[in-house]
């Protein structure tokens, strides 16, 4: 009895300390003075921390904008490297104001698991990779029946491999990790044929295996995972804070305002322009949000726009050459679209 | 009359608070309702708070579908099942990877214990050795020792080892051929049972005799030949109904035959060595606990060294091994759920995907902590019944 009660006291500490963040997340972060931010453990392009030590990627620079927003500074984020199935507990706890870490958006997280998803910050499918040197005239997703596929647990990546095997017919083993270091060591080792995470994902672990060359990404995507960050519920200001920032980095690049030109742009004639920027009179925009009225400004001065941010840290700018896509703005063909900010 | 008198008044003048069995009466109910009102409590600030957040909660869960398919299922499992039955897969996971290194670390432990007293000076230098090694390194990095360190290396499915008898070893584990019993095989079941059932009896009956009679009787070859030979004979009148399902090389692995993961195996040898290094030094401790004059005295009576162990040295030291035995194998079943760290899907790695897959923490997280109470309290029960017959019945 008593180390059942002990349980359950253990148990309990996780509802204490949710309820204590959940009063304000806006006050509770100006309060401390920065945003703390989860990440993933490692995933280039999207949060990595760099020789410096400090996190690059979308994810990581998604969270200095709200910072930015916020607090009028983009440094003011702390990092915490979450793996997959710390994230959501992590995020309910209080432990994280934000969870920016290439989380797939999905009904059940967004409803059963007391979390707000803010947008797609990437449209990203489920993809596999193979060692073309080991595996020669595998050209197909489909020809990997009886194959050892290695995964990370707790993801959907996990529900939709083994619902792609069962409807094709297929058969495999499963070898599962939780942290994304020790599926990529395991497959490098070749403790598996096949890796599979999202294609972005896998484009980025293959630059850091062993002899990047050998290894090919299959052409099937088999799934749609719309990568976002996350807050929890039950705080709306917060989650406008957060989303808008999102909307403010898609709309700061259909302007055509970036980092560089920002600070002309403030003295444009276009009026949409000035509004975005806060230069309006008498704007109530920012503050009514909850944040100064320069946000937009702060942002992009901060991270740069919607698209500065992609180049740098998956495209053209970076050694992962992902091309933009779908991801591309809904002006150029894409899916990125943001509502108005007026 | 006047000590009756006094005897008669006490009660009444000693005040009710000063009854010592009122006292602890009213403490210890104050203890129990103090006890129960936290937990109480606690329960209903989980539930209140889980609501407020819009986090489901409650044990609903376990019927829903699970999704995910597991790498190890010694029972039946697809990712049709229920979370409920991804968490029993990996509870006897656990199971089994506890009991497996439980038998291993108990036989090295005793070899390497009894071998650190050996007279033998090479002999002595090697168990010590080993003992001070395992001993000293975390459990964790054994794992990773005979993950990374001795499994990873071996060679990738299309240049494994041959080994005797059709069997494998590369990189993604142990294969050896499976037998595959065909009509008939109850048979050497049944005389399995038989002979295991006849030699108890003809171990019973040779005690029984020895104690009337003094004569001794070959219990341990009866025994042999009864549980090997009457099955062997059984196989051989059926007609011998045995195949081997062989593994063979195909795209990716090699298919059929019996497969060990190199997950078990690393965290199998791992949980064995490190604990091993344990139960050798309690075995140490209880063999030298048994006074030396027991072993003399033996000796004076003529036994021989064999016997004098066998008979008098063990059981006593038998006594002072088991308790912290117990605590070994505590601790044995507690580590495997280092498994996590290489992917051995037990009771933590499964449940714990449960947990993510459907964001009720509590709730697993109060699963994996009954059942490993549950799993600890039953292996307890088991040796304290072991300790109980083994205990010092005085005469």
């Amino acid at each position: 009895m008593k180390h059942i009660a002990f349980g359950i006291l253990g148990a309990a500490a996780l509802g204490f300390t949710a309820s204590a963040a959940s009063a304000g997340t806006l006050d509770t972060v100006k309060q401390k003075g920065f945003i703390q931010c989860g990440v993933s453990t490692g995933l280039a392009g999207f949060s990595a921390p760099d020789d410096k030590g400090d996190w690059q990627g979308i994810d990581a620079d998604f969270c200095r904008a709200v910072a930015a927003a916020v607090f009028g500074d983009g440094s003011k984020v702390k990092f915490t490297p979450l793996s997959a199935k710390e994230r959501f507990t992590a995020l309910q706890s209080g432990e994280v104001d934000i969870l920016s870490r290439n989380t797939t958006w999905t009904i059940n997280r967004d409803t059963a698991l007391g979390l707000n998803f803010v947008g797609t910050t990437y449209y990203d499918g489920q993809g596999f990779m193979i060692n073309a040197k080991k595996l020669p005239g595998v050209n197909s997703a489909l020809q990997l029946s009886g194959a050892a596929v290695c995964v990370q647990s707790g993801t959907t990546t996990e529900l939709n491999l083994a619902d792609y095997f069962k409807s094709n017919k297929m058969e495999y083993n499963p070898v599962v990790f939780e942290k994304l270091e020790e599926v990529n060591a395991a497959y490098d080792a070749g403790r598996c044929d096949v890796y599979t995470t999202d294609q972005s994902g896998l484009y980025g672990i293959r630059l850091t295996l062993g002899s990047p060359a050998d290894h090919v990404v299959l052409p099937e995507i088999i799934s749609k995972e719309p990568l976002g960050p996350a807050v929890r519920q039950g705080d709306d200001q917060w989650y406008h804070i957060v989303k808008w920032t999102y909307f403010a980095l898609l709309d700061a690049e259909e302007l055509g305002i970036t980092k560089a030109n920002v600070e002309e742009m403030k003295a444009s004639d276009n009026p949409e322009i000035k509004r975005v920027l806060g230069q309006e009179a008498d704007t109530k925009i920012g503050t009514d949000l909850g944040v100064s009225n320069d946000w937009v400004v702060n942002i992009v001065k901060a991270v740069g726009n919607y698209g500065e941010v992609f180049e740098k840290n998956v495209g053209s700018g970076s050694p992962l050459k992902i091309a933009r896509g779908i991801n591309a703005l809904w002006t150029k063909g894409g899916l990125q679209y943001a509502p108005p900010i007026r | 009359m006047a000590s009756q008198e006094i005897l008669r008044e006490e009660p009444s003048r000693a005040s009710f608070i000063n009854d010592p069995k009122v006292r602890s009466l009213f403490f210890q109910t104050l203890v129990i309702v103090i006890l129960f009102g936290s937990v109480w409590w606690i329960v209903q600030n989980v539930i209140d708070n889980l609501a407020r957040l819009h986090i489901a909660s409650g044990f609903g869960f376990l019927k829903g579908r699970a999704g995910f398919d597991i790498s190890d299922t010694p029972i039946a499992y697809t990712s049709d099942s229920t979370y409920g039955r991804a968490i029993l897969v990996g509870l006897v996971n656990t199971i089994i990877v506890a009991a497996a290194g439980i038998i291993t670390a108990t036989i090295i432990g005793f070899v390497v214990g009894i071998g650190r007293m050996s007279h033998n000076w090479l002999i002595q230098k090697i168990c010590t050795v080993y003992v001070e090694i395992f001993r000293n390194i975390p459990p964790l990095l054994v794992i990773f020792f005979w993950y990374s360190g001795v499994l990873a290396v071996l060679p990738a499915p299309r240049e494994s080892y041959h080994l005797p008898f059709g069997s494998f070893l590369n990189q993604r584990g142990f294969y050896f051929p499976r037998a595959v019993w065909g009509d008939g095989s109850w048979l050497i079941l049944v005389a399995f049972i038989l002979g295991l059932a006849m030699a108890w009896f003809v171990a019973r009956t040779a005690r029984q005799r020895q104690m009337a009679t003094g004569q001794q009787f070959p219990v341990l070859w009866t025994s042999v030949a009864l549980i090997v030979g009457l099955p062997l004979l059984a196989f051989l009148l059926s007609g011998m109904p045995l195949a081997f399902d062989m593994p063979k090389q195909s795209t990716f692995n090699l298919t059929g035959g019996f497969q060990v993961k190199p997950e078990f195996l690393s965290l199998y040898l791992a949980l064995s060595c490190y604990t091993a290094a344990f139960i050798a030094e309690i075995v140490r401790a209880g063999i030298r606990g048994v006074s030396k004059g027991q072993t003399e005295a033996s000796a004076a009576l003529g036994l021989r060294s064999g016997p004098i162990l066998r008979l008098v040295v063990v059981p006593q030291a038998m006594r002072i091994v088991i308790p912290p035995l117990t605590s070994q194998y505590l601790n044995l079943t507690k580590n495997s759920s280092l498994a996590i760290a290489i992917g051995y899907p037990d009771l933590t790695a499964t449940a714990g995907t449960v947990l993510n897959q459907t964001g009720q923490a509590v709730e697993g997280v109060l699963i994996m902590m009954i059942a490993y109470l549950v799993l600890s309290l039953v292996t307890s029960a088991v040796m304290n019944v072991v300790n109980a017959r083994m205990a010092l019945v005085e005469r």
